[in-house]
């Protein structure tokens, strides 16, 4: 074999503390070769990161190296000197960042940050690296990049700040490019750009890869290797297909199975949430970092060093049972049994429109001041127990249609029935507690919705006292305690501060908050969006069960169209605060598809290697909600356009089976006969009917499991 | 940028317009008489009624508050300077300036001066004192806030730190009296005071040594922390460590990507110390005999010498929204986010 780009050999990584030195990566080897993509997946708090900057040796003043080597292209780069590092980074190895918008130097232009790198590596002049900078930026696909340089990093979008990045990175022409989770944060439509950059990227320049995500479906179109991490150990290592095909360590597999995938809805697949969470650094287990949330775990054999065993020449996985996975893998607690829909009318939306006016001055006088259209004829009607998912890119008017359904705003116009009242121009201090109780909010980032200086309980009190739910100190107690236990929160956790609850569990508060109101509705604004796969899919699950016995209606707003197909009865796709369509979950995933759900829907990371996606890519932004297109709102950018009638005349809306709405031009019939490819039934893994076989199983009890499992090995050949 | 400029300017305007009225409002419409006030408590009572009728002190607040910011932007003669009211009061009011101009401040009864030709001297003195202590503690705090910013930490960054705290809690009047037990009582390179004239044998310039020293000390102190606290910030955030893996040397990360931010916040509070320096420095000027404004200000309280405490407290205001107002333009200047719109 070639000598391999970079080597790490028995690393170990130790953060120094008051307290004494904790160990973040025990001892971890792997190999990249050149011109290899090779993907890191593994929740946050697994060492990832740590490794990246360790292999850059920028660890901190309290990180250190206390064994082993890193080489890159033969020089070691452990405590490497100074000149050595300079040389190497940016240089050898550049670097694209998880936050673009935090990445950037917010007080330098664009073309300044850029122009650095080549001055820096080539000792070039500032014309010159300006004219390479532009390039660059040409070959990242930025439009116009002479303007872009001159601009500062706060006037461009979350996409085009990534491209900078990469851009950055790229200027420097390195042979490995480290890419810590570069599109967490970033709409599906363009981190499939993103993505599809770095690919283009790739083979342009061969570089090599190294892809950190706790994302198995980018891991599955970008990579050729993969290395699964838990605790700073490299668990599992293979070629990407082998790994999609047949994962053998135990924290592979439940990784895999919290990735929504387009093939299944909520009834026939299931999540299969990792319970609990990576042990702390200074609580390491003994043997095997992931024993404690394993359901394999065996005393004598697990808490001892697990040694590493090769499944195949390129396939090592690090666990002693691997080959008895199918026999103890069989059931879990936290399976979502997902309720159905009633048939009384809970929530009618009626024409609603939400107009800003901006420039109050010229509005006085009566001149037309600039508006801004939030939403334009927004109609829907949810069920009760009806899951509805509200879909589309950031600034296509999710948040506001949520601001006002909760009473945040008012409606410039249309009606809101909630339970036969209106509230569409109802703001909160002029709705009545029951009407405020009946709508109920989970917020995105569980982060920043708990007051850091009370008790998470404290929230959930409040509410019970403010609605009158409970009567008096100890019944509030109580009922906190129950809705807890509903969470699958500790009841002791009411007591603790939030700075001590991990997100996964403030989430699991702000839940329990918004259900102590007993709402007819939940509107939960991306409550997911912001936590890790396999904590996303227990926040799911958790949803799905609660909503069950509580019959709630939920209005689910999100970006992300596998979780919608997972989660919702009926989904509703705007953009630019139009609806452009909805329709029931199997209506809106099969054909015929509104060519911005068909750009959508070829977005997302499929979590499988074998699959074949089509490539539809929206040029451009999203068009500014002051300024919209006079005919379709979606014209600017579709890839179907017919012609002038787009521009100039809005679609009528076309209807379908089943309540389907397409907001287009396009004669359903012909929609229907674009063949997009998405044909999920091909699309066949055994990742999917291992998800199957768990959920019939779970629901069927342990005891047929045996059966279920030797029927396993029949569905991976 | 135009724009912005004229944005800014008319609500500079506006706030003078503000503050202007509550220093007219606290001295001229507290209870009692307007005259009795100034001109003391052992004026004839007809004195003082003599004046309150040619004064028009007795008309509602509206119109003296016109005719007070009338004279005060020369739009009107100051009615006081008539021949006829110095006669009845055995006075003799005249100011070489005349009646009629921009930034009368009328006459100090207790001096019987006009007041511009009392505070703009104190002033100029205050202002040389401030204007070389400022041009001393803003490079000091920028070079040690820096520093101990750079590595949090550090043993450096420690020294800095406590050294900071120490030189904000010691009193000015504290320090001064060491000062002047070490400089002058012990070594005796130093004057003990400095009123401002060589009679006492000591050069005028070594008369600004010890009441600068006992600024800056106290001063930065403050400073230092603060810019310190903002550099820690700037070096933890990710885009220096975008720079740093650049391959940059450290250096010239700071230099390139962390000074500049890590200035903004510190500059407001830097301009806010040239507020403190004008009028703060009761203290330090009382310890040395320094002939400033915050010793004029202190003796026109102590003899209730009422217009002289309203010119100085405008002026004081005057300044603090100009240097408001260049700070404001400089914090935008410094971050790209505010943009000059």
């Amino acid at each position: 074999m070639a000598k391999a780009l970079l080597e790490i050999d028995r690393l170990r990584v130790e953060y120094s503390s008051s307290t004494g030195s904790v160990v973040a990566i025990p001892n971890f080897s792997m190999k990249v070769q050149a011109g290899e993509a090779y993907g890191l997946v593994g929740e946050s708090g697994c060492g990832k990161t740590t490794l990246l900057m360790a292999i850059l040796g920028h660890l901190g003043a309290r990180g250190a190296v206390t064994r082993g080597s890193i080489r890159f292209e033969g020089d070691n780069l452990v405590n490497a000197p100074a000149s050595v590092l300079r040389r190497v980074r940016g240089n050898g190895i550049g670097m694209v960042y998880q936050d673009p918008n935090s990445a950037l130097n917010p007080s330098m232009t664009i073309g300044q940050q850029l122009c650095e790198v080549p001055m820096l590596h080539q000792g070039i002049r500032m014309a010159e690296a300006m004219e390479q900078a532009a390039e660059m930026l040409n070959n990242v696909n930025l439009p116009d990049p002479g303007k872009v340089m001159e601009r500062f990093p706060h006037q461009l979008s979350g996409g085009q700040k990534q491209r900078v990045v990469i851009a950055m990175a790229l200027l420097a022409r390195p042979r490995l490019l480290l890419l810590d989770e570069p599109t967490t944060g970033l709409d599906v439509t363009v981190e499939a750009a993103v993505l599809d950059l770095v690919n283009d990227m790739r083979k342009k320049f061969g570089t090599s890869l190294i892809y950190i995500t706790h994302n198995l479906g980018i891991v599955a179109k970008v990579c050729e290797r993969v290395g699964v991490m838990y605790l700073g150990d490299m668990v599992e290592e293979a070629l990407v297909n082998d790994l999609f095909a047949s994962p053998h360590h135990p924290y592979t597999r439940r990784l895999m199975s919290c990735v929504p995938r387009l093939d299944g809805n909520k009834h026939t697949t299931s999540f299969l949430p990792i319970p609990g969470q990576p042990a702390p650094l200074k609580l390491r287990p003994e043997g095997c970092g992931f024993a404690p949330r394993c359901q394999g775990y065996a005393v004598g054999w697990c808490n001892h060093e697990v040694p590493v065993d090769q499944v195949t020449k390129s396939h090592s996985v690090r666990c002693v049972r691997w080959r008895e996975t199918d026999v103890f893998e069989t059931k879990t607690e936290e399976i979502a049994q997902p309720g159905t829909p009633g048939d009384r009318p809970v929530l009618d939306v009626q024409q609603l429109d939400k107009i800003y006016y901006l420039g109050g001055a010229m509005k006085a006088i009566g001149k037309n001041s600039r508006q801004l259209i939030a939403n334009h004829n927004v109609n829907f009607s949810a069920k009760d127990g009806e899951i509805i998912a509200v879909v589309g890119e950031s600034g296509s008017g999710k948040s506001t249609f949520a601001r006002i359904l909760t009473g945040l705003e008012a409606a410039t116009k249309g009606r809101i029935l909630v339970d036969g009242k209106d509230v569409a121009s109802k703001t909160l201090s002029h709705r009545s507690k029951e009407e405020i109780a009946a709508i109920q909010m989970v917020f995105q980032n569980p982060d920043s919705t708990l007051n850091p200086s009370h008790r998470s309980g404290h929230a959930i009190e409040r509410v019970l006292k403010k609605f009158g739910i409970t009567k008096d100190r100890a019944e509030t107690t109580k009922m906190v305690e129950e809705l807890f236990s509903t969470v699958r929160l500790s009841p002791w956790l009411k007591d603790q501060l939030p700075g001590r609850l991990s997100g996964g569990q403030k989430q699991r508060v702000a839940i329990a908050r918004a259900f102590a109101a007993e709402p007819h509705i939940l509107v939960a604004d991306e409550p997911v969006s912001a936590l890790d796969v396999s904590v996303q899919a227990a926040i799911i699950n958790l949803l799905l069960n609660i909503q069950k016995t509580q019959g709630t209606t939920i209005v689910f707003i999100s970006h992300d169209l596998a979780l919608v197909r997972h989660l919702a009865d009926k989904v509703v796709v705007l953009y630019l605060g139009k609806i452009m369509e909805a329709g029931t979950v199997e209506s809106l995933f099969s054909p015929p598809y509104h060519p911005y759900t068909e750009a959508l829907l070829s977005a997302i990371p499929i979590p499988d290697p074998t699959a074949i996606q089509p490539r539809v890519r929206l040029a451009g932004e999203i068009p500014s909600p002051l300024n919209v297109p006079a005919g379709c709102r979606f014209a600017t950018r579709c890839h179907r356009k017919v012609g002038t009638i787009c521009d100039t005349t809005p679609p009528p809306d076309r209807h379908g089976d089943d309540g389907h709405i397409i907001s287009c031009h396009i004669p359903i019939e012909e929609l229907e006969k674009i063949k997009t490819g998405l044909n999920f039934a091909v699309v066949k893994s055994p990742a999917l009917k291992k998800t199957a076989v768990s959920k019939m199983v779970a629901q069927k009890g342990a005891v047929k499991a045996k059966a279920a499992s030797k029927s396993k090995p029949s569905a991976r050949s | 940028m135009l724009k912005y400029l004229s944005k800014k300017f008319i609500s500079v305007i506006a706030t003078l317009l503000v503050a202007s009225f509550v220093v007219f409002a606290l001295t001229e419409m507290t209870p009692g008489s307007v005259a009795r006030k100034k001109l003391g408590q052992f004026a004839l009572q007809s004195q003082v009624d003599f004046m309150d009728e040619q004064l028009g002190y007795n008309d509602p607040f509206y119109q003296r508050y016109v005719r007070w910011l009338g004279i005060l932007v020369g739009a009107m003669p100051d009615p006081i300077q008539d021949p006829k009211v110095g006669e009845a009061l055995g006075r003799s009011f005249v100011d070489k300036r005349g009646a009629q101009y921009f930034g009368n401040f009328g006459f100090s009864f207790q001096s019987n001066q006009p007041v511009n030709d009392i505070i703009w001297k104190k002033l100029a003195n205050t202002g040389i004192l401030a204007g070389i202590s400022f041009a001393l503690i803003v490079p000091i705090s920028i070079f040690f806030g820096m520093l101990a910013g750079m590595r949090e930490g550090s043993w450096y960054d420690r020294t800095i730190s406590v050294g900071g705290i120490v030189a904000t809690s010691l009193p000015e009047f504290a320090l001064g009296v060491f000062l002047v037990a070490i400089f002058s009582t012990g070594l005796g390179w130093l004057p003990g005071g400095s009123p401002l004239s060589a009679g006492g044998g000591w050069p005028i310039w070594t008369q600004f040594v010890m009441p600068v020293m006992v600024l800056v000390i106290y001063d930065s102190g403050y400073v230092i922390r603060m810019v310190r606290g903002s550099m820690t910030e700037v070096m933890a955030s990710n885009y220096i460590r975008t720079a740093i893996l650049k391959g940059m040397t450290m250096p010239r990360v700071v230099t390139r990507h962390g000074l500049r931010n890590a200035m903004i916040a510190p500059f407001t509070v830097m301009m806010l110390q040239l507020n403190f320096l004008i009028s703060g420095v009761v203290v330090t000027e009382m310890i040395f005999n320094f002939p400033g404004f915050g010793q004029l200000l202190l003796k026109a309280s102590l003899e209730k010498d009422v217009q002289m405490i309203e010119a100085a407290t405008l002026i004081s205001l005057v300044f603090a929204i100009m240097t408001q107002f260049i700070s404001d333009i400089g914090y935008a200047l410094l971050n790209p986010r505010i943009g000059l719109r």
